[in-house]
């Protein structure tokens, strides 16, 4: 009997609560519509304000974006900015796919995705693409985004991609290509190690062989051509440099 | 104004470089230590979003480019399809880290150091700086107005994440002596807020009635779409068909994962399938993959040897799902590979069949 009272008494506790939540959800929603119809401008339009508002979200263990049904998306309008922007995201990768393997560049992403939102969208920021990117993940269909460089590059096929695969990718960043030599003089891998990641790159279609090239074979990073382009570096000159 | 119109802007440690889209010989430049600062205006009805950069007066022994003087002390720079944003950040870096001082540059351009140049303060531009200080305070005023309420309203949310980790410790502590209509309540108000379901990681997910609601929706609109592809889609197709038909109040992607892992228990005619790869699809609850996979041999038989590329071109199918298929024929013994640099083949496994 006292087993029974003790079980009353504990679900009794978790109504209470469930009820103190519920009163001051329907405060917390107040409060929102009234940051939202003071400041809904300023996030749609601040892209700074964005990530501190982000940041700050993150900080205390809330997830703007988890649900289109959550307040944050309802009042700030934040949901509908993202979610669309990763249905842009999609389809830019799944166009160029063919031609990268998979793994685009984030600028290159950011130009192309800027070119079909056309001149009277909202301007998006490369953080804005990141944070849509880190949703996309749980879709299933490989979205991942690896640090190369002072940027970042992003991956939309479900190869797996380790350690070792990530290192040499962003090895090759600096040139848009790398040598088993260079890995073995960078990295101090043995020649057998090197040579496994390059060829799970070639296979995914994320690397091409150029085994033409003068000292040994050159795997190159299509993801990486546009960025080269856009140096000042031309390609004649670019050859020039290497030995 | 200036017919500069359609071209694309170059940054690069030393210059400011705007080459013509159509003509590629025309190709104009601005050495980054002539610019005074810059100031973003932003866009408006039937205007475009400009940077505007404020320059020193040209210095004596300039490189000849199309006008030898102007009036005006600043150009404008129009961004008629965006990416001012991005452009306006990295300027504003390069100008602060000022490489240009230190990085020696290539061939070509002969930079003649006119120490002078970079001292000479016109007064015009004093005028300009004052206006420029009094619009950054307002603003900061603003942003700093916009970051306190900001500030407090974290102060709340956080008493609420508060609230819902004591909550779900109670749950954890009496386990199953809470109420099933309770948990639904309890993830309810996590789902509002965006909080994490700290307690429940089990079959329906984070699922509540708004993900039954969104999954029988899902059921009725991909309907069709499914039975036009063969009865089979993956979650990012799903994805963007249907928030595209949306519009507005779109699906976040968690929505979508939670409300397909719903489907199968609702008993829909639809059902959320993952493959080994972790790929995720929806399919017909009358299409069966197996089957498809006999098919699919045949095709590969008659072929010789197929891709996943060459498959999903025959067949009308994405590669991701073409590749899915043939990697479940080869689970399940019909197609055995060859995987060399030139690509991933399949054929049929003769292993099989003649012996």
């Amino acid at each position: 009997l006292p087993q029974a009272k003790y079980k009353e008494r504990g679900t009794v506790l978790a109504e209470d609560q469930l009820a103190q939540m519920s009163k001051q959800l329907d405060m917390f929603r107040t409060n929102l519509e009234e940051f939202a119809s003071k400041h809904k401008q300023e996030i749609r339009k601040n892209p700074e304000f964005r990530v501190q508002f982000q940041d700050m979200c993150a900080t205390i263990g809330v997830d703007p974006l988890a649900s289109g049904k959550g307040f944050w998306a309802e009042m700030l309008g934040v949901g509908d900015f993202y979610y669309e922007l990763g249905v842009q995201i999609i389809e830019v990768c799944l166009a160029l796919k063919h031609r990268n393997g998979g793994l685009i560049t984030l600028e290159e992403l950011h130009q192309q995705v800027l070119k079909g939102r056309g001149k009277f969208a909202q301007d998006v920021s490369q953080d804005d693409l990141l944070r849509a990117i880190k949703k996309l993940k749980v879709l299933g269909s490989g979205f991942g985004i690896i640090p190369v460089g002072g940027t970042f590059l992003v991956q939309s096929v479900p190869a797996e991609l380790n350690m070792d695969h990530t290192v040499v990718l962003q090895l090759a960043e600096k040139k848009g290509f790398v040598t088993v030599s260079e890995i073995q003089a960078s990295l101090k891998w043995e020649t057998e190690r090197a040579r496994q990641v390059l060829e799970h790159l070639l296979k995914a279609g994320m690397a091409w062989l150029d085994s033409q090239a003068p000292a040994e074979p050159q795997y190159w990073l299509p993801a990486l051509f546009s960025e080269l382009c856009s140096q000042e570096l031309s390609p004649e000159h670019a050859r020039e440099a290497t030995p | 104004q200036v017919k500069f119109d359609s071209g694309v802007l170059l940054l690069s440690t030393h210059r400011l470089i705007w080459r013509d889209q159509k003509n590629h010989e025309c190709c104009i430049a601005v050495p980054l230590s002539q610019i005074v600062f810059i100031e973003e205006q932003a866009a408006g009805i039937g205007k475009s979003a400009k940077i505007v950069v404020h320059l020193h007066p040209a210095s004596s022994n300039k490189e000849p480019g199309p006008f030898q003087s102007s009036k005006y002390s600043y150009i404008k720079l129009s961004f008629k399809e965006h990416g001012q944003i991005e452009f306006y950040r990295r300027l504003s870096e390069e100008i602060t880290q000022r490489r240009w001082e230190s990085i020696p540059t290539g061939q070509a351009m002969q930079v003649k150091k006119d120490s002078q140049a970079g001292r000479i303060r016109a007064v015009g531009i004093v005028g300009i700086e004052r206006k420029l200080e009094e619009k950054r305070k307002e603003t900061d005023k603003n942003i700093s107005e916009a970051f306190e309420d900001l500030s407090k309203l974290m102060e709340k949310a956080k008493e609420m994440v508060e609230l819902s980790k004591s909550i779900a410790n109670k749950i954890k502590e009496k386990q199953g002596d809470i109420t099933e209509d309770e948990t639904i309540r309890f993830k309810s108000y996590l789902l509002s807020m965006g909080i994490a379901n700290p307690v429940t990681r089990e079959t329906y997910g984070s699922g509540t009635q708004y993900h039954m609601q969104l999954a029988k929706q899902l059921a009725g609109i991909l309907q069709t779409p499914l039975e036009e592809r063969g009865g089979i889609m993956s979650l990012t197709e799903v994805y963007c068909l249907v928030n595209r038909a949306r519009g507005l109040e779109l699906l976040s992607p968690e929505d979508l994962v939670n409300a397909c892992k719903m489907l199968e228990s609702l008993k829909l005619p639809l059902r959320l399938r993952i493959f080994d790869s972790g790929v995720m699809v929806i399919e017909l609850q009358s299409h069966n993959e197996e089957e498809m996979v006999a098919a699919a041999l045949e095709t590969v038989s008659e072929k010789g040897s197929l891709t996943a590329d060459e498959f999903a071109k025959l067949v009308g199918m994405s590669v991701l799902l073409a590749k899915e298929r043939l990697l479940l024929a080869e689970k399940m013994g019909h197609l055995c590979r060859d995987d060399s640099v030139e690509g991933l083949r399949f054929y049929p496994n003769l292993f099989l069949t003649q012996s």
